[in-house]
């Protein structure tokens, strides 16, 4: 009988990938031991899951109800600047979380822009906090997802249809009917359940804008537990009922969820002769502005406020600034030994089977993990100094869903397009990592690299239940001196951290490309 | 002796029989109608297809599973015969070792086979800044360092013009007339045959029939090469 032949990589993949399994599995070993759930839940328990599912629905459904439009007008606009604006969609990917919510509340907060902007008109000014704030930025970050992601599919019709449409002469109505409605059909449900499995596990958005019992999300509510009340029991509950919720949304959204759009490549000019002008250009045009303003706005305030409060900082906000560096330094290190050897495996098994590993960076939340070790942890050595390893090993495995993505697909092409020679060389293990793959994947890598950078740079998560004063970084340092009322020097360090979070996914990025081989 | 003992490959709806042994220093072509399975033939005894039964041996060694880069052969392919980021020294350097850990005399050999096809001054070059021809050059001298008795070559000329091919074909032959390899060459172009072919494997109706001298066969063919040749 025919057997299988060994492919040249692949083996050490599964090493990874058991690693990745256990690491998840002992936090729940650690939340069985102190999870008393025969105690069951109480309104404050049911009111936090409540609030979750319903702020991740209302996320989900306005970001992608105006992405609709958005992605409309930019795949059928051409204008200067489209391209800049279309990369700049996926900036809030590396755009630290903090960070857009200082920028959000300079633009909609108690003193922001608009409400100055109400006051001067007369007119009674709105709160950011609670349920509207948390939806507010949740869409701040997931509309642009949902465009890339719509405006991928636009770009996946034929120009033929265009060009047939325009040939018919069809009118705007009809060209809807046929070729944009079965696409947005097909579309938003998975974009949809992507965000909304993306907002259930939010928590540096609810920690600043939420709060309280009526808006107070699960993640949140572990924080809580564990920080205010040191109640290790309720935590662990709550983090048992944060994976169920998010676990069987993600097993249930895995079936939907589309490709992350995170290449390049959507600035690829399609011409479209149904683009007509008169109304229908005005519309585009005013939706287009409008979603930038929405976008670019904060990012601008934060800017502006950033500058004026960098000499406020306190000295402390630059020893944070190197602990954050050295965490998401080494985050990008595990990151890579996981990831790397991890993609290798799933690209010589048949398409989809080992992918599912990744789901786990989206079913278990950071807080929830953090929780488990720290239970483990706590009776054997003192969790405190491990607080920044602790955080880069997390934010590695949150950030290994989306180097998958990433990295699988570029990995498959070469392992298949080079297996014959590759073999017919005996070049395999090591070598063909060291003289095939890691050459070929450079820019990938770097890509892969930079995003882990970033999403940990700026990263407000699992630091905030286990740090002390001494061990914080940049992100838990900036929420301090807010909570402090500190706000131009924490504008200062939020300039800091996006100019840090910008730069380190830049360097690597750019690393990666270099020199990288067509 | 590369002896092919009751051999069959079957792939999906398609099957190859082939029993027969290749003499020793003799350059063989292999030809047939397309889909019929000179590729598959080739692939089968580079050991890039697995046997659906039957054996391989090579002298009084069974290779049958052996894996390719093991066999005492070189191949080239249509296509991907090079790493486009390595540079043509390392791509050859990988013919000595794949690790690249190369001594002194194994950067000699790279060299010498470099000379030999003519892309001295080429060595720090990638594959792409080389025309098809050089690449093809390229190509051959990774198949001199590696130096095995056999060498298998799957139509890697096939993008080059008639000019170029012959070239390639004639230095092709000059190559295994100087390490007395034996060749096994699929083509379909009845030129090449009489160019460089001592024997002709005509591959037809699911079966790979053994080699039989060149100019008779071409000659005097029976009648399904006949039809092929037209």
């Amino acid at each position: 009988m025919a057997q299988r032949a060994q492919p040249i990589i692949g083996t050490t993949g599964i090493a990874a990938g058991v690693f990745v399994v256990v690491a998840v599995l002992l936090s729940f070993v650690g939340l069985g031991l102190r999870a008393e759930v025969g105690r069951g839940l109480g309104p404050a328990e049911w009111a936090a899951i409540r609030f979750t599912v319903i702020q991740a629905a209302l996320s989900a459904l306005i970001s992608v109800t105006f992405a609709i439009p958005l992605a409309r007008a930019l795949a059928r606009r051409r204008f200067v600047g489209r391209g800049i604006l279309i990369t700049l969609l996926g900036a809030p990917f590396i755009l630290p979380v903090i960070v857009a919510v200082l920028g959000l509340l300079a633009v909609f907060g108690r003193t922001g822009w608009i409400n100055m902007a109400l006051e001067a008109l007369g007119l009674p000014g709105l709160s950011i906090y609670g349920l509207h704030g948390v939806v507010l930025a949740h869409v701040f970050f997931n509309l642009p997802l949902a465009t890339r992601l719509l405006l991928q599919g636009w770009q996946s019709i034929p120009a033929e249809r265009f060009r047939l449409a325009a040939q018919l002469d069809l009118p705007p109505a009809i060209v809807r009917r046929t070729l944009e409605f079965p696409l947005i059909k097909q579309v938003a449900p998975g974009a949809v359940a992507l965000i909304f499995v993306i907002c259930l596990t939010s928590f540096a958005v609810a920690l600043t804008l939420g709060g309280g019992p009526r808006a107070t999300t699960i993640e949140l509510a572990i924080y809580q537990a564990f920080r205010f009340d040191f109640d290790l029991a309720r935590a662990s509950l709550l983090s048992i009922i944060q994976l169920i919720l998010a676990g069987s949304a993600a097993l249930v959204a895995l079936w939907i969820i589309p490709n992350f759009p995170l290449s390049a490549g959507l600035d690829r000019e399609v011409h479209r002769w149904d683009a007509r002008g008169g109304w229908q250009a005005w519309g585009d045009s005013c939706v287009i502005a409008l979603g930038s303003a929405f976008l670019l706005l904060p990012l601008f305030a934060i800017t502006l406020a950033g500058l004026k409060g960098l000499p406020e900082m306190p000295a402390g906000v630059w020893i944070t600034a190197g602990n954050s560096l050295w965490v998401a330094l080494l985050s990008i290190c595990v990151l890579l030994l996981i990831a790397l050897p991890m993609a290798g495996w799933i690209s010589t098994r048949r398409r989809g089977s080992a992918e599912a590993i990744g789901l786990i960076g989206l079913s278990a939340s950071p807080l929830m993990i953090g929780t488990g070790w720290f239970i483990l942890i706590n009776p054997i050595a003192d969790p405190v100094p491990l607080a920044l390893p602790v955080t880069a090993l997390i934010n590695a495995l949150m950030a290994l869903p989306f180097a998958l993505r990433i990295l699988v697909p570029p990995m498959r092409d070469v392992l298949t397009t080079y297996d014959r020679l590759s073999r017919s060389l005996n070049l395999r293990g090591w070598p063909a990592w060291r003289w095939l793959v890691l050459p070929r994947l450079r820019a990938q890598i770097g890509f892969a690299a930079g995003l882990t950078g970033a999403l940990s740079v700026g990263d407000l998560g699992v630091i905030a239940l286990f740090a002390d004063p001494d061990r914080a970084t940049l992100p838990l340092q900036m929420y301090r001196l807010m909570g402090a009322y500190r706000t131009e020097a924490a504008a200062g360090a939020a300039l800091l951290l996006l100019a840090m979070a910008l730069s380190l996914f830049w360097v690597c990025d750019k690393g990666g490309r270099r020199h990288a081989e067509a | 002796m590369l002896r092919l003992d009751e051999i069959m490959i079957v792939q999906g709806g398609f099957a190859l029989q082939a029993d027969f042994s290749v003499v020793p220093g003799r350059k063989t072509a292999v030809i047939g109608p397309s889909g019929a399975g000179k590729s598959t033939l080739l692939g089968a005894i580079g050991g890039f297809l697995p046997l659906t039964s039957g054996k391989l041996w090579w002298q009084d060694t069974e290779i049958t599973r052996t894996a390719p880069g093991h066999r005492p052969m070189a191949m080239l392919f249509q296509d991907n015969n090079l790493f486009p980021h390595l540079s043509i020294a390392l791509n050859i350097g990988l013919g000595c070792r794949p690790d690249l850990k190369l001594s002194t005399e194994d950067h000699a050999r790279v060299q010498r086979a470099l000379e030999r096809v003519g892309l001295a001054d080429m060595s720090e070059r990638r594959p792409g800044e080389l025309s098809g021809g050089q690449q093809s050059r390229a190509a051959l001298a990774r198949v001199l360092v590696q130096d095995r008795p056999v060498v298998l070559l799957d139509e890697p000329f096939a993008a080059l013009g008639p000019a170029l091919r012959h070239e390639m074909l004639d230095l092709v032959h000059d190559l295994t007339g100087e390490t007395g390899a034996t060749l096994l060459m699929v083509t379909h172009d009845p030129q090449d045959v009489r160019r460089i072919a001592d024997d002709v494997i005509f591959v037809e109706g699911g079966r790979a029939h053994a080699p039989q001298p060149a100019d008779a066969l071409l000659e005097n063919p029976p009648p399904a090469l006949q039809a092929y040749l037209g």
